[in-house]
């Protein structure tokens, strides 16, 4: 599985590496709007409960598949809740798994894939094959059978898109870290008697920081439509919590009475994954990582 | 070669070895005694009696392990108490369901993709490839579970071009409303496969113009048309292909989604259907089976390279 996955990593570092960038420019426009708007979809999941929202569970059976009006922005679902309050209130569970998923995947594999990079030798090597092991096999089909049969709760959930995400990180910051284990600086600590905690710590994650601060983000959007396609599907968090994939999953019977009830969902979806991946793309562009060292 | 051929077998042993384990494991998940969750409302004195001899249930872990491999490779994967169906005969029939629909989107995404990025790489920063660059970095953010609900409702429910949901007929009875049904679920997977070649064959595409033996090519006269198919495509081959075979599981994953909706009876449709049904020895069967293939189609192309590039098995 190897070279197919070297040859995809080299790819995907050329792919990035080329077009005639423009020297390194201010972060832009686009990328502050992003910064707010990734702001704002975490204030309004916080206090959501604050903010004279409608319940989110209880919904007003005499309007039902109502379209938007005043007192329903958004209009309501086929059980008569308020879809703007499901909307902000479903941002929860997007926002709990794809951080505390890619929390749980940085810890892990980031620290495997510095260790790794700077121990090599058997280390390396045996984790590495693992690495291979789990990313031959399809995330979400791993991610189905174990929620399957060990259940549905969203910190179950949590765990197991975060194992999931994993192996990923692990290659991403393996590769980073092993650009800069050779370096001099590195040498120069360990001739001066540092430990190889510290060395990790304070000479290597710094470094490998500005990879870890823009994947962190990008992962965070793939972990997020992970839990939407588990949430389509029926099997994350289960009725009648609302999240964005659910709310997709319940729309798929309305579809005829009720577009409504699809389209602020997958809107809300898409302007959050969409300023994630810009935010990312454009920290990563400006922290200039060196991809082709990937 | 062969040493290497060799190397890679023993390797894919290996892995299957371990995701036929992980699975295998996936039983003990459940919580309390795995007979009573299994069986379900099924949990007569007898169904009872067949399924701890089936699984060996008291014998050590090991033996039930063997046992489980030793039925499987026998191409026996346990029948359900709830469908009364073989396991195998499910995934007979759902399989090239899947299959069609992969290969109907590939061809599209392919098709669409090289063109795109071809034209794209020709002008950089040009309008179309401004255009294309920015829809694709946009179409990332839009998984296929939303597009195939958007699909469904602007072209089957607003103007009735493809039939919707629960329509599914299958090849055998009716090839040409078999395609017509088709033909949505597998537009809306191609999406995503053309959003990936497109990115990586224009940055590649970009990088090789730039190279030295185009500059050459050019100066010979050569006419844009050869050198772009004949000189700059081809080193490209490679990481399209790596790019395909890290594209698999994305398109399983894409496959299970568009099935679901559209109640078309594949691997993904039957999955969940066998998990709201609580058939446990379904969804191990159907896991197993498309670990296997996915480990297998990743080693065929990790074949496939060293035949297009030999250095890799002198590596």
């Amino acid at each position: 599985m190897s070279s197919t996955i070297d040859a995809a990593e080299d790819a995907a570092v050329e792919s990035q590496a080329i077009v005639p960038t423009r020297k390194r420019k201010a972060l832009g426009k686009v990328f502050w709007i992003s910064v707010i708007w990734i702001g704002i979809v975490f204030l309004l999941a916080i206090v959501a409960s604050w903010i004279g929202l409608e319940d989110p569970n209880n919904g007003d059976f005499a309007l039902i598949n109502a379209g938007p009006s005043w007192s329903h922005p958004f209009g309501t679902d086929d059980l008569g809740r308020d879809i703007l309050s499901r909307v902000i209130y479903g941002a929860r569970v997007s926002l709990i798994v794809g951080f505390g998923a890619m929390a749980i995947g940085m810890a892990l594999g980031g620290t495997l894939g510095m260790v790794a990079a700077y121990r090599r030798g058997a280390v390396d090597t045996l984790v590495s094959a693992a690495s291979y092991v789990m990313l031959a096999f399809p995330a979400l089909v791993a991610v189905i059978a174990i929620v399957a049969f060990w259940g549905h709760e969203i910190w179950k959930i949590t765990i197991i898109v975060g194992i999931a995400s994993t192996p990923l990180v692990y290659r991403v910051i393996r590769a980073a870290t092993l650009s800069y284990a050779t370096r001099d600086f590195v040498t120069a600590a360990k001739a001066q008697g540092a430990t190889d905690t510290r060395i990790l710590t304070r000479e290597l994650l710094p470094n490998v920081l500005p990879t870890v601060i823009s994947y962190f983000l990008i992962g965070v959007a793939t972990v997020i439509i992970l839990e939407g396609a588990l949430a389509f599907l029926g099997l994350s968090v289960p009725a009648p919590t609302a999240s964005w994939g659910n709310m997709i999953n319940e729309s798929r019977t309305y579809l005829s009475d009720n577009p409504w009830l699809a389209l602020f969902p997958s809107l809300a979806m898409f302007l959050f994954l969409i300023a994630l991946n810009l935010v990312g793309d454009t920290l990563r562009q400006s922290f200039d990582v060196q991809e082709s060292k990937l | 070669m062969a040493k290497f051929l060799l190397k890679r077998l023993l390797a894919l042993v290996g892995i299957l070895f371990l995701v036929s384990l992980g699975i295998f494991m996936l039983v003990h998940l459940l919580p309390g005694d795995p007979t009573t969750t299994i069986l379900g409302p099924n949990n007569t004195e007898h169904n009872r009696a067949v399924l701890m001899q089936q699984l060996g249930l008291d014998k050590p872990i090991w033996s039930q392990y063997f046992l489980w491999l030793g039925n499987i490779l026998h191409g026996n994967l346990g029948q359900s108490f709830i469908t009364h169906q073989t396991v195998t005969s499910t995934l007979a029939n759902a399989f090239p369901i899947d299959l069609e629909l992969i290969i109907i989107s590939q061809i599209v995404g392919l098709g669409v993709a090289i063109p795109l990025a071809i034209a794209s790489a020709k002008k950089p920063n040009g309008i179309l490839d401004r255009v294309s660059t920015t829809t694709s970095f946009a179409m990332l953010a839009l998984p296929p579970f939303i597009i195939i609900v958007f699909a469904v409702l602007i072209f089957s429910i607003h103007f009735h071009v493809f039939p919707g949901p629960g329509s599914y007929v299958p090849f055998t009875e009716n090839p040409v409303s078999n395609l017509h049904t088709m033909i949505l679920p597998s537009l809306v997977l191609a999406i995503g496969s053309v959003v990936i070649y497109f990115r990586l064959l224009r940055g590649d595409l970009i990088s090789t113009l730039q190279e030295e033996f185009i500059v050459m090519a050019r100066s010979k006269g050569l006419s844009d048309r050869y050198i772009m198919w004949r000189h700059a495509l081809r080193p490209s081959s490679l990481s399209l292909l790596a790019a395909a075979g890290l594209n698999i599981g994305g398109l399983i994953a894409g496959a299970f989604v568009v099935e679901f909706l559209l109640a078309i009876p594949g691997l993904g449709y039957s999955l969940v259907n066998s998990i709201q049904q609580v058939d446990y020895l379904a969804v191990q069967g159907i896991t197993l089976f498309v670990a296997v293939v996915v480990v297998i189609l990743n080693f065929i192309i990790d074949f496939l390279f060293t035949i297009v590039d030999p250095r890799i098995a002198r590596e």
